[in-house]
């Protein structure tokens, strides 16, 4: 396993900047997780560094070497994707093996099987081994294709949304596995996604993307806890963060808009320094209840006792704790 | 607007038995979702009351009426897909006047039905554009004013949201919920995510292998599951699962299980054999001192809370706790559970236990 740098890499499709001027750093065992939606360059990124795509300007170094003139199979990558793509006509065994069996590597049969068999084991799909592999579900088809990179001992793992086709349960199953996966063996992996939790809950590092920029660069608490604009603030965190202009509350502030998390958002006893806020819903989750609200036409969602009761229309007090506070441009300035 | 009753429908595709005998009430103005994994029936119910498909045996009434032979034009029951259909030639107005015109609609009238739907929509501004070049969510909002229109007694809806990315899913979840709150419509919403039956439903009911497993209001299903099946698709994560043997004397409020004591709500059947102790994450606790122990397998960090993961003698078992309190992986920690909360199961027929939780909740 290596670390894989990124030195100001951009890339152009025609008109469409996907990748501008991208510049940070995979260390060696770090779990990275690129976030963004659609079109923010996620896949671009992950395919300049196999070396699917050519870089327009930048370099791209693997272990401390430059390998912009090296092909994608010199590049020593195992690349999963998010549309599985077997080898109709063999096993799930014979797919497993296949990489290791390229003469390349030219690893013995009996590593090969060994390897083979351990991997089935934590993907939960032992006895399928000598299924074919068109005979398997859409979630055991992407399994055993995420199985195919984990074979192999490559200088980093990309992987690009390779759990978004599997269903809520198996996707919460495999996280978990993914993670544990990765840090007993030290691998070096880079992950794209559009989904927040499994940025937060895998990764050791998040870069999160914006029009094919970079925005920020930190740990999944250094997200969280001090995201640098808007944009980042609402990428993590179910129900997203609330927005708002910060003279909706009294007292002085520190910037034009005012950042709340649902769960920063207490509801105060009347009077107080609190602001009156109209439940429009609530919504029972089961461990939490969700409230919409409404101040002076500004919605706003917060969290609140799974078993409180709330007429509609009602009105709460509500006061704001720990609150972030950005420009009017959306960039953080306290 | 309607009330819907569904009597011991039942239906059978040859020797397949789609739907077993289920039989649950739709009250007037609810928002009501069928939710259940892929292949549960729950489509098949939607359609029996759409009039899609006649069901083999049972009743359903609408408004007091027996209508469950009835075609669907005469049920009055607007059904909205999950791959909406647009007339690909006619512009917004066109596709959603359709059908009004060919009930035979003054042009008048027409209009200003129209205009009202597309009010309540949003989408006024919209009314003379293609369809063509619209964005998912405007289509999904014409398709919505092609069935709103009419205005029928109920809506059918067969997982509208589902070919939708999450982020925009969960806006239009909000804004279908916000629609019903203005109209009032008998809704009937078919799901297989559970998050979003528990966002927007008034009432659910659980369908599994072509049963109804339980049919009650969100919290109630999540609090007091009726089997194991419910309690583990409903919630993320879902319920956790201690396995032991024990026994549960008459009244009880308290067992042993894997050689710890525990308080639990008062037992209202006893029982003897394979059990579930059925606690949610967030009704555990980490406590150092506590006898019940376990050992870190992972933590998930979700920025307010973190989900940690321990192995126990009776099985993994899945925590919420709070991301400021401490926990490695290779630890071992102690664990108590909130006593109010805990469902016990029979582990056998997957059935909860009875007791002063769920007693008026469970039926049969």
């Amino acid at each position: 396993m290596a670390e894989v740098s990124l030195f100001n890499v951009s890339k152009a499709f025609g008109a469409t900047q996907a990748v501008e001027d991208i510049t940070m750093t995979i260390d060696d065992g770090a779990f990275v997780v690129l976030l963004g939606p659609t079109g923010a360059g996620k896949t671009t990124t992950l395919r300049l560094i196999s070396g699917l795509e050519k870089l327009d300007s930048g370099s791209v170094h693997i272990a401390g070497r430059d390998v912009a003139q090296d092909t994608p199979a010199q590049r020593d990558v195992a690349m999963v994707f998010q549309q599985y793509s077997l080898y109709p006509h063999m096993t799930v065994r014979d797919n497993l093996a296949f990489p290791l069996r390229s003469p390349i590597l030219k690893t013995p049969e009996d590593v090969i099987s060994r390897k083979v068999q351990d991997i089935a084991e934590i993907l939960q799909i032992p006895h399928k081994l000598d299924n074919k592999a068109t005979a398997l579900s859409g979630g055991e088809m992407q399994r055993v294709s995420i199985g195919r990179a984990l074979v192999r001992d490559p200088q980093i793992y990309l992987m690009d949304e390779p759990l978004s086709s599997l269903d809520a349960k198996l996707r919460a199953d495999l996280r978990v596995e993914l993670k544990r996966i990765q840090s007993d063996l030290g691998s070096t992996l880079l992950y794209v996604t559009h989904d927040q939790i499994e940025a937060m809950t895998m990764a050791t590092h998040i870069g999160v993307l914006e029009e094919g920029r970079l925005v920020q660069y930190g740990t999944p608490k250094e997200i969280y806890e001090d995201p640098k604009s808007v944009y980042v603030a609402s990428r993590l965190g179910l129900p997203r963060i609330n927005i708002l202009p910060a003279d909706l509350f009294p007292g002085t502030h520190k910037g034009v808009q005012i950042g709340l998390r649902p769960e920063n958002i207490l509801q105060a006893d009347s009077g107080g320094d609190g602001i009156d806020a109209t439940v429009l819903r609530s919504e029972h989750l089961g461990d939490q209840t969700r409230l919409h609200l409404d101040v002076r036409g500004h919605a706003i969602t917060t969290l609140s006792d799974p078993h409180a009761q709330y007429a509609a229309k009602e009105t709460i007090r509500i006061t704001p704790q720990n609150p972030l506070y950005f420009d009017a441009s959306g960039m953080r300035v306290a | 607007m309607a009330q819907i009753v569904i009597r011991n429908l039942k239906k059978e595709f040859g020797d397949f038995t789609a739907v077993r005998e289920s039989s649950f009430t739709i009250e007037d103005g609810e928002f009501f979702m069928l939710l259940g994994p892929s292949g549960c029936g729950k489509t098949t119910t939607l359609r029996m009351i759409a009039g899609l498909e006649l069901p083999t045996s049972g009743e359903i009434f609408l408004d007091g009426e027996e209508i469950s032979q009835r075609p669907p034009s005469e049920r009055d029951i607007a059904f909205v897909f999950q791959m909406f259909a647009l007339y690909p030639h006619m512009n917004v107005r066109k596709n959603i006047s359709y059908p009004l015109v060919s009930q035979g609609m003054p042009r008048v009238q027409v209009k200003a039905k129209v205009a009202e739907v597309a009010k309540i929509l949003g989408i006024e501004d919209i009314l003379d554009r293609p369809v063509g070049g619209l964005s998912g969510g405007d289509r999904q909002r014409v398709a919505l004013g092609r069935a709103i229109v009419r205005q029928p007694k109920a809506f059918m809806m067969d997982e509208p949201l589902g070919a939708l990315d999450a982020e925009f899913r969960e806006h239009m979840a909000e804004e279908l919920r916000a629609l019903h709150d203005r109209m009032g419509a008998t809704t009937v919403y078919v799901t297989h995510d559970q998050l979003e039956a528990m966002q927007m439903g008034d009432k659910i009911v659980v369908m599994n292998n072509a049963v109804v497993e339980q049919f009650g209001t969100p919290q109630e299903i999540y609090d007091k599951p009726a089997t194991m099946f419910v309690a583990s698709f409903i919630g993320s994560p879902c319920m956790n699962f201690v396995n032991f043997h024990g026994q549960l004397g008459t009244n009880a409020t308290e067992l042993e299980m894997l050689g710890s004591h525990f308080n639990v709500p008062q037992a209202r059947e006893p029982f003897e054999g394979d059990m579930a102790f059925g606690v949610r994450p967030e009704h555990i606790k980490l406590s150092d001192s506590a006898p019940f122990r376990g050992e870190v397998l992972a933590t998930e960090y979700l920025g307010t809370t973190q989900i940690v993961t321990l192995k126990t003698a009776g099985g993994e078992v899945k925590a919420r706790i709070p991301s400021t309190q401490p926990a490695k992986p290779g630890e071992s920690v102690g664990m108590t559970f909130d006593p109010k909360t805990i469902t016990l199961f029979d582990r056998q027929s997957g059935r909860a236990l009875k007791s002063e939780l769920n007693e008026g909740v469970l039926h049969g």
